[in-house]
């Protein structure tokens, strides 16, 4: 997927200005910054549901609006912040439904996909919950079934806003460890708004720091993630230091 | 392991084995309805002159044939239109509180019908006429003034709804005030649901519509699953959205109008319908849209039957059946249920 110049605006106010972005097979990417500064537009725009006013988005090279939903929905997925169900659906259900986008008007799920939505589940470790409703489930245990939703789209891109957000400790990492996993093995890309830096610096390849809607600083984890980037983005005072078991940057509140 | 999964998932074949299940249930209860009313008619009865054993002049053959057929095919087609609009404009508003008439497409009929009664039309062609044309004029304002809105903010229709409802509720309350006593009866039997006007020639019009729409509609059954769970999770999962909404909103809506035009307004049964079908068989629209209208057909002949037969010699619009039925039955869902729909 490749970005050029994109520009966004609600109404008067341009949200993302002159942003470029060019994202790999394989490549995680992580989105940081303060709250208002244009991820989650961001975001928004990669997933075809805001269309921007400036610039150009291209996917395999082709612009975005030669795309049916279906067909986009094929390439990419995405993982939203909130969902909410109104009607009572199982997990399993759920998860099938990112099998949508690969079925016919009047065609059923087959054994294939069942075994694809089972497979899911199994990844993100939630098939013992799939003859539950969502409306049962806690925020956490919702999460991993959205992600299996977002996997057996079987996109070559998920999106993923806050994945993070509601699941403990464990399942943080495990989340994560699976999208590395996914992204070596299956070429899958994967970009990510995230809140937790920390994370985001141990496990994306590259990361992407918004300030006002526009690209404040890009690069590898170590070389975005400084004290000065950090203090003048999210105009908090902190210390850097490394991760002593990864090498990656670390940040401490001062 | 496997199988326990697989009986999670829904199966062609389970859909077509309940839907025949549920047709069975409203034969049975069409032979029922058939053979009560104020003349005494055996069940037996019904079997022989359906089966073409009696004389064409019985007239047993003929209170069933010209009288109670029609009004019972009729008090069918109209459940299962209002139930499959309920359930579907439930998912699309991601509402399940939300009725057919949503959209104020009941007061514009019933505006087109009020004016039509005042002005001494009959029954056969000018009332279902005037009351299309309203239905229709509805339609078109709510599309032009949410148009702009339509495919993102659900919130914007039912204000246009409740908007339009208001103004032409105060039309017709302006009608009524004028109108000569003869004429008032009619009215208000109308407004209530009254299925007494029933005929073949109406039958011919409504039968092939109705089947129409709902095969429609139920093409539209994956995507509606998965618009009940958000709009813009829906694009994400590749569902034309916009599309769907517009086409699904305009074909329940003339439905309804339809409908309303040889039926009056019949309340209730396109939510208590809907509701029933989701606690039995929960919200996979390939499943609800056939278990719905079956269940709306059944609904509505039963309780045509109770307002053609509880006060006998004597009618009841149904209107009142179901609202007496609907109302105590959404009370107690509310206390047992509390804000959990399902």
């Amino acid at each position: 997927m490749n970005l050029k110049k994109i520009g966004y605006r609600y109404e008067k106010r341009w949200a993302l200005k002159g942003i470029d972005l060019d994202l790999k097979a394989g490549e995680i990417v992580g989105i940081i910054g303060p709250n208002g500064s244009g991820k989650s537009t961001l975001l928004r725009i990669m997933d075809n549901v805001l269309i921007p006013q400036e610039g150009e988005i291209n996917i395999w090279s082709k612009p975005f609006h030669i795309f049916s939903r279906p067909a986009f929905a094929r390439e990419v997925a995405m993982v939203a912040q909130e969902n909410h169900f109104r009607f009572s659906f199982s997990a399993l259900e759920v998860v099938l439904m990112g099998r949508f986008p690969h079925l016919k008007r009047l065609q059923f799920e087959g054994q294939r996909d069942i075994e694809i939505a089972r497979d899911a589940l199994r990844l993100t470790h939630a098939l013992d919950l799939s003859g539950r409703s969502i409306h049962e489930l806690s925020e956490g245990e919702k999460q991993r079934v959205f992600i299996a939703r977002a996997l057996a789209q079987e996109p070559k891109i998920i999106l993923l806003d806050e994945p993070t957000s509601f699941l403990d400790l464990k399942f943080k990492k495990e989340i994560f460890r699976l999208i590395s996993t996914l992204c070596r093995e299956k070429e899958l890309s994967v970009v990510l708004v995230s809140h937790d830096i920390d994370l985001a610096a141990q496990y994306c390849h590259r990361l992407i720091m918004l300030k006002n809607g526009t690209i404040y600083a890009t690069g590898a984890p170590d070389k975005v993630i400084t004290a000065s980037n950090i203090e003048y983005v999210y105009e908090c005072p902190v210390l850097v230091d490394n991760n002593p078991l990864s090498g990656r940057p670390r940040i401490n509140l001062v | 392991m496997i199988e326990r999964y697989r009986e999670d998932i829904l199966t062609p074949a389970r859909v077509i084995t309940i839907s025949l299940i549920l047709l069975a249930v409203l034969a049975l209860v069409t032979a029922v309805s058939l053979a009560l009313g104020t003349a005494d008619i055996s069940i037996k009865d019904i079997f022989n002159i359906l089966a073409g054993n009696t004389a064409s002049d019985d007239p047993l053959r003929l209170i069933v044939f010209r009288i109670r057929l029609p009004r019972i095919i009729l008090a069918g087609l109209v459940g299962f239109a209002l139930s499959l609009g309920g359930v579907v404009f439930q998912a699309i508003l991601r509402n399940p509180l939300a009725d057919p008439f949503i959209l104020g497409v009941s007061s514009g009929s019933a505006f087109g019908a009020v004016i039509a009664i005042a002005l001494g039309f009959g029954f056969a062609v000018g009332v279902p006429v005037m009351s299309f044309t309203g239905a229709l004029l509805t339609i078109y304002l709510v599309m032009m003034i949410g148009a702009r809105n339509i495919g993102v903010e659900s919130s914007t229709i039912l204000l246009t709804g409740v908007i339009i409802n208001a103004f032409f509720t105060a039309i017709i309350m302006f009608f009524i005030s004028v109108s000569a006593n003869d004429r008032l009866h009619t009215m208000l039997f109308w407004l209530y649901g009254d299925l007494s006007q029933a005929r073949y020639s109406q039958l011919i019009i409504i039968l092939p519509l109705v089947l129409l729409a709902s095969v429609v509609l139920y093409g539209f059954s994956k995507e509606l699953n998965i618009i009940t769970t958000g709009e813009e999770n829906a694009a994400q999962l590749g569902v034309e959205v916009g599309a769907i909404k517009k086409a699904a909103l305009l074909i329940v809506s003339l439905v309804m109008g339809l409908v309303v035009a040889f039926s009056g307004l019949i309340g209730f049964v396109g939510l208590i319908v809907p509701h029933l079908a989701r606690m039995a068989f929960r919200s996979d629209h390939r499943l609800l849209i056939p278990v719905a209208s079956i269940g709306g057909a059944i609904f509505l002949i039963a309780a045509d039957t109770l307002a053609r037969t509880i006060v006998s010699p004597s009618e009841l619009p149904v209107g009142v059946i179901t609202a007496f039925i609907g109302a105590p039955f959404f009370i107690i869902l509310l206390k047992k249920r509390g804000s959990q729909w399902t």
